[in-house]
């Protein structure tokens, strides 16, 4: 457990040092450290802050997506499919339409609002079939599109390019101070989470299962659902909605490590965050100096990666 | 006693029952399906909890009790456990010592209580396999070892036997029967002769009420089964123990 911790860090810290010297010009670390122009620039004030968000951002969406699926005991869970990253997004578009500063609030709201009314489809309290939760998903994201398209009729000019450009998922230099507080949350949230790894454990089995085991179980589910909405919201509101991490990066992480969420969750933290990473690398480098938005690479990636999972557990669907 | 109920209640379930549970012995509810079997297992369980009239444990009301002591020394299995995800055999296992876990790793003794458990269960042999991977047989032992490492005074199983076949079945309740000389052990079950052949006392359930109560000799007569089940039982008699034929 603890060497795949170890491994993770280290898979993590050596993409954070390397990405930022790949893009489009050509920069030296040295230079970069030594304040001498424009390496300096380019590595502090365009890349770096990037790699962080991305770094961030990943861990955040990784880290709920083990989340969701532990609760909702589904592997096909995570915050794009559910729909709670398009509620984030419907809170960020109001948010710019009415020139609101507090985004992050506002895809807060969204996200959880969305949360609510998929867990309001299990209202006998019984686990959701894959294929409610999927229909659910499908359908919380046809409506907040719906909305979306809505305001973006209505939205000026220069709102109405700030939204598609927001939408389509990409990464952008945001500031120090902005990050810091990102970094506080998301790390804060994170630890919190993981503290409660081996009652995880237990809830992945089932709810009698972990209360007759002596878990508060209403206490955790709903510890694990505000945490999600808070991460995929604030970091919505950062990088626009960014489908497949919370996907992709737990299920190859339960292929290598097991199901124990004393080790998947650290690791989803770290190789989430390093996959973001490598992601907006990818997205800056591919077709230099054009950009393709990350959230367009990790579904390019994702979709079919979600299509071969469903196709391999299609029996159990119908359950 | 250990479990004593008063006029208990529980909507859709349960309508005043009332009834005392020894410490130790084999006890099996049986009855038609929606007969209020699993649902007043639940209850002992802990799981359901706004029941009225009175259940206590121990002397304490069980909706008082703290989860975490009361998983102690209640513990219960479920009729199946849907894995979804690749838990190993010792991990499943290992789950029971949670209500004494005080931090984020196993101890050596949660190790050596999951090490007993195993051995009485003889599930030591694939302790490393994931749990989704094992037959029906083999996934029930687990649970099963998995209950025994809370260290329990009583043992409460929901249809233990349902998907197992006759061997397993036998070898089950024989186990169930072991165990039952040192605490109580509580099973719902719908085969009757098991109920017949190795329980202590026999509870019958009929649209939530208490049908019968008492030794199985005495409790499961054709004229109670007739009355509950709706078919005609008819008891043999033998060298080798009691058991019933039934016809509609």
């Amino acid at each position: 457990m603890s060497r795949s911790v170890l491994l993770s860090t280290a898979v993590l810290v050596a993409v954070v040092i390397i990405a930022p010297l790949l893009g489009s010009s050509h920069i030296e670390l040295g230079r970069a450290f030594a304040g001498v122009s424009p390496d300096h620039e380019i590595f502090f004030y365009a890349r770096l802050p990037r790699v962080i968000l991305a770094l961030l951002g990943g861990a955040a969406l990784s880290v709920t997506g083990v989340l969701f699926q532990c609760m909702l005991r589904d592997p096909l869970a995570e915050p794009y499919t559910l729909g709670v990253s398009s509620g984030a997004s419907v809170g960020a578009v109001i948010a710019i339409c009415l020139g609101w500063r507090a985004t992050g609030v506002a895809s807060l709201a969204g996200a959880a609002l969305v949360l609510l009314m998929v867990l309001g489809m299990a209202v006998d309290g019984r686990r959701l079939s894959s294929f409610t939760l999927l229909l659910t998903g499908v359908t919380m994201n046809s409506m907040a599109f719906a909305v979306i398209l809505f305001l973006h009729n209505l939205a000026s000019f220069s709102q109405s390019f700030a939204i598609s450009r927001w939408l389509m998922g990409g990464l952008e230099a945001v500031e120090y101070s902005t990050l810091a507080w990102l970094a506080v949350v998301v790390i804060g949230v994170s630890t919190l989470v993981m503290a409660y790894a081996p009652h995880w454990n237990l809830l992945a089995v089932g709810d009698d299962w972990a209360a007759s085991r002596g878990v508060s179980t209403v206490r955790l589910t709903t510890m694990g659902y505000i945490a999600g909405s808070v991460l995929t919201g604030l970091v919505t509101s950062l990088t626009g909605p960014i489908g497949f991490v919370g996907l992709i990066v737990p299920h190859a992480l339960r292929l290598k490590l097991g199901a124990d969420h004393r080790a998947l969750l650290p690791c989803a933290f770290l190789l989430g965050g390093a996959f973001l990473v490598v992601c907006d690398t990818l997205s800056r480098t591919v077709i230099a100096p054009t950009e393709i938005p990350v959230g367009v690479l990790t579904a390019l990636c994702g979709g079919p990666f979600f299509l071969w999972l469903l196709k391999s557990r299609r029996r159990s669907l119908w359950l | 006693m250990s479990f004593v109920a008063r006029q208990l209640d529980y909507p859709y379930g349960l309508h005043d029952a009332s009834f005392e549970f020894p410490q130790n012995g084999l006890i099996t509810i049986a009855g038609p399906n929606g007969a209020g079997k699993s649902t007043l297992l639940g209850i002992l369980a802990g799981l359901r909890s706004p029941y009225s009239g009175s259940c206590m444990f121990d002397g304490e009301e069980i909706r008082h009790w703290s989860k975490r002591e009361f998983a102690r020394r209640v513990a219960f299995l479920p009729q199946n456990v849907r894995m979804e995800f690749p838990f190993t055999v010792e991990e499943v296992v290992l789950m029971g010592r949670t209500p004494y876990a005080s931090g984020w790793f196993q101890t050596a003794e949660d190790r050596s209580a999951a090490e007993e458990a195993m051995t009485t269960t003889d599930t030591l042999s694939f302790r490393g396999r994931d749990f989704r991977t094992l037959s029906g047989g083999e996934a029930q032992r687990v649970i099963l070892a998995s209950a025994l490492t809370q260290r329990p005074e009583v043992l409460l199983l929901d249809e233990p036997a349902t998907h197992l076949d006759l061997r397993h079945q036998l070898s089950l309740y024989r186990l169930l029967g072991e165990l039952s000389k040192s605490r109580l052990v509580v099973a719902v079950t719908h085969d009757l002769n098991l109920a017949l052949q190795f329980s202590d006392r026999v509870m019958v359930l009929e649209d939530g009420r208490i049908a019968g109560d008492g030794t199985p000799a005495n409790v499961l007569n054709p004229a109670l089964i007739a009355r509950v089940f709706g078919v005609q039982a008819t008891v043999h008699g033998g060298l080798n123990g009691t058991w019933m034929t039934y016809e509609v």
